[in-house]
């Protein structure tokens, strides 16, 4: 692991005041210097859970150009982007990964350029005639390799796309190249193991239900002890209206438990009957990072099943930000139609969209000094930011989830312009690159956030970051310590909620009678549907 | 891939935990330690036989937040922090300790 020298991120300036580095300086080209990296393979195991061949066949270059001309077929978008480029370097600064670690590999149109080369040799005529003139080479074992090692460089965040004049999405292209080398047996054991933790307990961790039930129960005594009421979070409930699917690192990971307690203080104060799924407990979905059409409706299934069993009207997505590109983008073709749900919500709704609509109404009262000690700023996650929305306007998606943080606390600013939004730079860890045999580049390409995460806390004082992703909050609390930050500066958005959030049974201090069950409004929930 | 002890070879994965979590035994825990630079004391045994325990039930490692709750519960106040189990096991209880003790290694968003 690189331990990063210090230089890189704090320019000491000889007339004492400090000259931070641009966010997204170029950083000095390293050829190759990234090569090396190799992401653990899947075991066979891992392979044959998911549909894939256990080892790679005698026959793997036929199996792989084969898969090539399959998805070539399937996906329309995918051949346009093979076909399309006019290498006008628009992408080249545009990726983390490469101003990171300035592996010319790592600007997206050379990270393209690794599959095209392949494709151009065996499904363009003059690939087949003339490969040295049109950059067209041969599948070997080298190439494979290559492919491996920097198709897990990249996070899938689609930086790139926004400012391509094509709109080619290299992560269209990485999920695709994962795909044609699962074909082969070569998957990564980080996404492979996970999914088929899914396929067969139901979540990422792989927590069994009894694990659930008794964290839960933990959960609500330790929100016992800190409110002095019964917040219930409520597992397998059937008959409740809502299904919370979120991701099942707010059942084990800091900050993501605190964003879980935010939710059910919320849920609890608008009386809303809600329950989580032990069968569907992840709202995560790794069969995008694989490209795997099959795996991905696989995953999305288990939710129609728990939704349809447990009976609820609504479907509410936490804090997670691929869960929601794909739940936003893709649900319905994978697991619909959804008309056994109430047509009067969306179908699903995000977290954020929910609160922030019960604020809008004036159905939650906040103590903003709550966070008075804290100055925060918000890291926009790539899948949220540029592959969804939220709310019924455009932008919803950057400033529905500010709305909220807004609403809670007293002290707010946002970091660079060219590293928010649309133009949001990568924690570093997305994609199916959260794993410590990668920690080299994660670490590298979380340098553009933490650059201008510095800047604020320089310019403004800022003291903490909010993100509404498991990925960037897993992420940030590993890389923050590599750049000088305490790794408690990642927070949830919903954590910032729960902190402020004025619970209207809490016991007064003359009454420490603890409010009962019933008194908490659940009996309202039919009239008051919180949205 | 195989840590040796005693003669006897017992496989482990590219991350040194075990493939087969029913061939640890106490002795193994302290070679693991060893490698992770860590001298195994009561202490250390305190969280080591509570995560076993705990998986034995479960099937899977608890949440820290839910092993700090347990520990405090357990040995009192001053053993139920985050930053104790970290002096413990610099390098995060939940990966650490599970390796240690014979675990198989949270995965997922964390």
């Amino acid at each position: 692991m690189s331990e990063l020298d210090k230089s890189e991120l704090d320019d000491g300036n000889p007339d004492g005041g400090v000259s931070l580095p641009d966010p997204l300086e170029l950083p000095e080209m390293k050829p190759d210097a990234m090569k090396d990296l190799h992401s653990f393979e899947a075991a066979p195991k891992h392979e044959t859970d998911l549909g894939f061949p256990g080892e790679q066949p005698d026959d793997w270059q036929d199996v792989v150009i084969n898969k090539i001309g399959d998805l070539r077929q399937r996906y329309r978008s995918f051949r346009v982007y093979l076909d399309s480029c006019v290498k006008c370097g628009a992408c080249t600064d545009k990726c983390h990964y490469y101003l990171g670690t300035g592996d010319p590999k790592n600007m997206p149109v050379a990270r393209q350029d690794l599959l095209r080369s392949v494709y151009r040799r065996y499904f363009t005529l003059p690939g087949k005639i003339a490969p040295w003139l049109v950059g067209a080479r041969d599948l070997t074992e080298e190439v494979l390799e290559e492919w491996y090692s920097y198709y897990h460089q990249c996070s899938q965040c689609r930086r790139c796309s926004v400012y391509c004049p094509y709109g080619i999405d290299t992560a269209e292209i990485s999920m695709a190249a994962r795909e044609i080398m699962d074909s082969v047996g070569k998957g990564q054991k980080y996404c492979n193991e996970i999914i088929g933790k899914v396929h067969a307990v139901g979540n990422n961790l792989g927590m069994p239900g009894p694990a659930i039930i008794a964290t839960m129960e933990d959960f609500e005594e330790e929100l016992k002890e800190d409110t002095g009421i019964d917040i219930k979070i409520p597992v397998d409930k059937k008959g409740a209206d809502i299904l919370l699917v979120t991701p099942s690192a707010d059942f084990f990971a800091e900050p993501h438990i605190d964003g879980l307690f935010g939710y059910a203080k919320v849920f609890h104060e608008l009386g809303v009957d809600w329950t989580l799924s032990t069968t569907a407990s992840e709202a995560g979905n790794f069969g995008m990072f694989i490209g795997s059409y099959e795996n991905m409706r696989k995953v999305s299934l288990r939710i129609r099943e728990a939704a349809l069993e447990l009976g609820v009207k609504r479907i509410v997505f936490g804090e997670c930000g691929h869960a929601w590109r794909v739940a936003y983008a893709f649900l319905n073709t994978l697991a619909g139609p959804w008309d056994f749900l109430d047509p009067a919500y969306p179908v699903p709704q995000h977290i954020c969209e929910f609160t922030h609509d019960a604020i809008r109404k004036g159905k939650l009262k906040f103590d903003k000094s709550q966070n008075d000690h804290l100055t925060m700023t918000f890291h926009d996650s790539c899948n949220v930011a540029r592959a969804t929305r939220m709310g019924d306007k455009p932008g919803g998606q950057f400033e529905i989830p500010r709305a909220v943080i807004k609403a809670v606390c007293n002290n707010y600013y946002d970091m660079d312009d060219n590293t928010i939004g649309e133009a949001t730079v990568c924690c570093g860890g997305g994609g199916g690159i959260l794993t410590d045999d990668l920690m080299d580049i994660r670490v590298k390409g979380a340098q553009p956030r933490m650059r201008a995460l510095r800047k604020v806390t320089e310019e403004h004082g800022v003291t903490n970051m909010a993100a509404i992703c498991a990925i960037c909050k897993s992420q940030f609390s590993k890389v923050l310590p590599k750049y000088d930050f305490d790794m408690e500066t990642i927070m949830s958005v919903h954590q910032l909620v729960g902190n402020a959030l004025i619970m209207s049974d809490a016991p007064r201090e003359e009454d420490s009678e603890p409010v009962s069950d019933g008194a908490s409004g659940e009996e309202t929930a039919s009239a008051d549907p919180a949205a | 891939m195989a840590y040796e002890i005693n003669g006897e070879s017992i496989e482990h994965d590219e991350e040194g935990y075990l493939s087969d979590i029913n061939q640890w035994t106490p002795e193994l825990a302290g070679l693991l330690a060893k490698d992770e630079g860590i001298e195994m004391t009561d202490e250390h045994w305190e969280v080591i036989n509570f995560l076993r325990e705990y998986y034995e039930e479960y099937q899977i490692a608890p949440a820290i937040r839910v092993l700090v709750k347990a520990l405090k519960k357990k040995f009192g106040p001053e053993k139920g922090s985050n930053k104790y189990l970290y002096e413990l096991f610099p390098y995060g209880p939940a990966k650490q300790a599970c390796k240690i003790g014979g675990l198989p290694k949270p995965t997922g968003c964390i």
